[in-house]
């Protein structure tokens, strides 16, 4: 047998097998992984927290002093008029709301596709996921203008006996984007109930013992929950990928469905659907980044996840490039000349050339870098691609939204936009909450899914034999079944 | 002084590691007891056909939950754009060749039912949340939310007894073997 002359003396001629990169680093133990994570929560949070704590909250609430003089005001203080009816808010809402994608796809479609890696980085991408989506949600909430009769949006009987129109993309959006930020939080959830009696047991008796909990709900670790848990989750991930793809669809169907030229196009909702994904890694690796070297996670967030993630960063935004491409094409081949005329004024000659150029340089020329490994692993390297992605999927729905409506069909009716104080303070303000409600979650909450980050250690499978050679599994030798190594001191081995 | 009644839940044995705890609960599971449970940090990969547990019937409520969802947006869009309250807007039909138009909410609502049935119909199969269980008033349980690995076999179980069970644990490499009481 092949399998004898293996185990006893490698010959030269054998191919050798690669080994897998391992997930978590130094061969870290159970108690190590618990004490790490739940360390970052027990323990006084670094100096740095605070400095960045401060700050978001101060700028939370200029976002709040915004939302409130624009309520006893009216939206007029946004820089709105006619044409350009949609601005600073639909952009920021769409940003937002892009940003949260990357979330949704690691822990739903990363999950269906046995993507072992997503442990360490899902639970903060979905936290980041909520979190973004709170921020979109207050821009079209503001921009009904009277926000306390927001309630009209839902299918509600009311004294007027009037009904909302389902046949409006603005009600689809509605409905998608609650639907998506309930089933997010429903995910994340049921993933933390495990965490949260790990926390749980490691607490004194007290306010937060009994907190924790409650909220882990009783949870045992009884393999007949686990078995039920186990479902759910593969439930959820199976539910939640459509939606996610349905979600920035139906973003885009706000524009699509319209006949403004620049919007009606075919190509927006996988074009907006791979943008939000590719903006959202950004942000994820924007804030992993940091979180990583602060509280220590290098051996459970590594080279390898930044790895993995620059590269679908690089995926994605060469699809985005290739769409803001086609765009092009289509509005020269289509010989629509108003379509044509928009493209011209948006990338060529418009007053608003220059945020074309920011989108297309930020978002397809930076992250080419990443076809070097070099660049891959360079943390510098990969922040600088990751804050050029963000401020260029910002730019990317200005120039959608603001540089189409500037030129409009109308000549007569052209006027170009720009923001007052209150669009750019409000906006600025969102990221202060963004980062206050992200902070909050690193101070109270497990960053790293504890209990699946265990589950995909190598001692953790049930047939795992530490004598067999380190980095070889049975799965990485099913296809080639002559190459498989004896264990040793077996009757294989030793004949 | 009063006294307390304790009435005895089970027994609690430890395992070193998955390994142990997946040729242990192959053991439990021959011997043939049916009222016992593994406990684990993690999901231990195959432990459901070492325990002999059946497939989880939670995707059945599932599919009746979305189903759920679905109708209710159907009928939703289609009794008020319909019957109640049609409006000539945006060039599309008021009868029910307008039904393009309801699927991204009919869509929308059978992700949220479904969603909303996998939690609570996970919560309902697995009867939690509750606030207190017989288990946590043991020293050593607590570390199966770290690296503990724990087998139960419960006092209800038929062929329980307190005695046999003790010794057929210490037979399958259980350590720290502990009486577990829950007072009433």
């Amino acid at each position: 047998m092949e399998a004898t002359s293996h185990a006893s003396a490698p010959t030269p001629s054998e191919p050798r097998i690669l080994e897998r990169e391992p997930l978590v680093l130094n061969n870290r133990s159970y108690s190590w992984i618990t004490n790490r994570i739940c360390g970052i929560v027990e323990n006084k949070q670094p100096f740095l927290w605070w400095i960045l704590f401060v700050p978001s909250v101060i700028l939370t609430g200029v976002t709040v002093f915004c939302f409130t003089y624009l309520i006893s005001t009216g939206v007029g203080v946004w820089g709105q008029k006619q044409p350009v009816a949609w601005a600073w808010d639909i952009t920021n809402f769409v940003f937002w709301i892009g940003i949260g994608h990357a979330g949704t796809l690691i822990s739903a479609i990363l999950f269906l596709t046995r993507q072992k890696w997503r442990t360490s980085v899902n639970r903060a991408a979905e936290a980041m996921t909520l979190f973004a989506v709170m921020c979109a949600g207050l821009f079209p909430g503001f921009h009904v203008g009277r926000v306390w009769m927001v309630w009209f949006l839902a299918p509600i009987p009311n004294a007027n006996a009037i009904w909302q129109n389902f046949k409006s993309p603005l009600l689809w959006d509605v409905f998608a984007v609650s639907t998506y930020f309930t089933v997010s939080v429903i995910f994340w959830f049921i993933g933390l109930v495990p965490d949260l009696a790990t926390l749980r047991d490691r607490c004194k008796p007290g306010l937060r013992k009994m907190l924790y909990g409650m909220f882990a709900l009783g949870w045992r670790g009884g393999n007949r929950h686990w078995s039920h848990y186990e479902t759910a989750y593969m439930l959820l991930a199976a539910l939640s990928t459509p939606l996610v793809l349905s979600v920035h669809s139906v973003v885009s169907f706000d524009f699509a469905t319209s006949v403004v030229p620049g919007w009606h196009t075919t190509i927006f909702p996988p074009y907006f659907v791979a943008g939000a994904i590719f903006g959202g890694f950004a942000m994820v690796l924007t804030l992993m980044i940091p979180a990583r070297k602060i509280y220590g996670l290098q051996d459970l967030i590594t080279a390898k996840h930044i790895d993995n993630m620059a590269k679908i960063i690089l995926l994605t935004g060469t699809i985005v490039g290739y769409a803001y491409s086609m765009e092009f094409f289509m509005a020269y081949y289509s010989a629509n000349k108003y379509e044509l005329q928009t493209f011209q004024l948006r990338g060529l000659y418009g007053p608003s050339v220059w945020y074309y150029y920011c989108m297309f340089g930020f978002n397809v020329f930076a992250p080419q870098l990443f076809w070097s490994r070099w660049c891959r692993h360079n943390l510098w390297v990969v922040m600088f691609v990751c804050m050029c992605v963000n401020a260029g999927m910002w730019f990317e729905r200005y120039v959608i939204i603001v540089t189409t409506l500037e030129r409009h069909l109308t000549p007569g009716s052209w006027r170009t936009f720009s923001p007052t104080w209150v669009d750019i303070w409000t906006f600025v303000g969102t990221f202060g909450l963004f980062m206050m409600l992200f902070l909050l979650f690193l101070r109270f909450l497990p960053v790293i899914a504890i209990g699946e980050v265990k589950g995909v250690l190598p001692q953790s499978d049930p047939h795992y034999d530490p004598d067999r050679e380190k980095g070889i599994q049975e799965e990485d030798l099913m296809d080639y079944p002559d190459r498989h190594v004896a264990k040793p001191g077996t009757a294989a081995a030793t004949a | 002084m009063s006294t307390t009644l304790k009435r005895v839940h089970g027994y609690l044995a430890e395992f070193d590691n998955p390994q142990d705890l997946y040729h242990a609960a192959e053991h439990v599971r021959d011997q043939g007891y049916q009222r016992w449970d593994v406990h684990t940090p993690f999901p231990v990969h195959g432990m459901d056909v070492a325990m002999g547990n059946p497939r989880s019937k939670l995707p059945w409520l599932v599919f009746f939950g979305g189903a759920t969802g679905f109708t209710v947006a159907f009928l939703m869009q289609f009794l008020t754009q319909v019957i109640i309250y049609p409006t000539v807007v945006q060039g599309k039909p008021t009868d029910i060749y307008t039904l393009p138009a309801f699927f991204p909410v009919m869509f929308e609502l059978t992700i949220l039912f479904s969603a909303f049935t996998t939690l609570f119909g996970l919560l309902a199969l697995i009867g939690l949340p509750r606030l207190n269980h017989p288990l946590f008033a043991s020293k050593r349980f607590p570390k199966f939310s770290d690296d503990g690995f724990f087998v139960c076999i419960e006092a209800r179980d038929a062929k329980f007894t307190k005695e046999g069970t003790k010794s057929f644990l210490e037979g399958i490499g259980g350590k720290n073997i502990e009486l577990v009481e829950d007072e009433i």
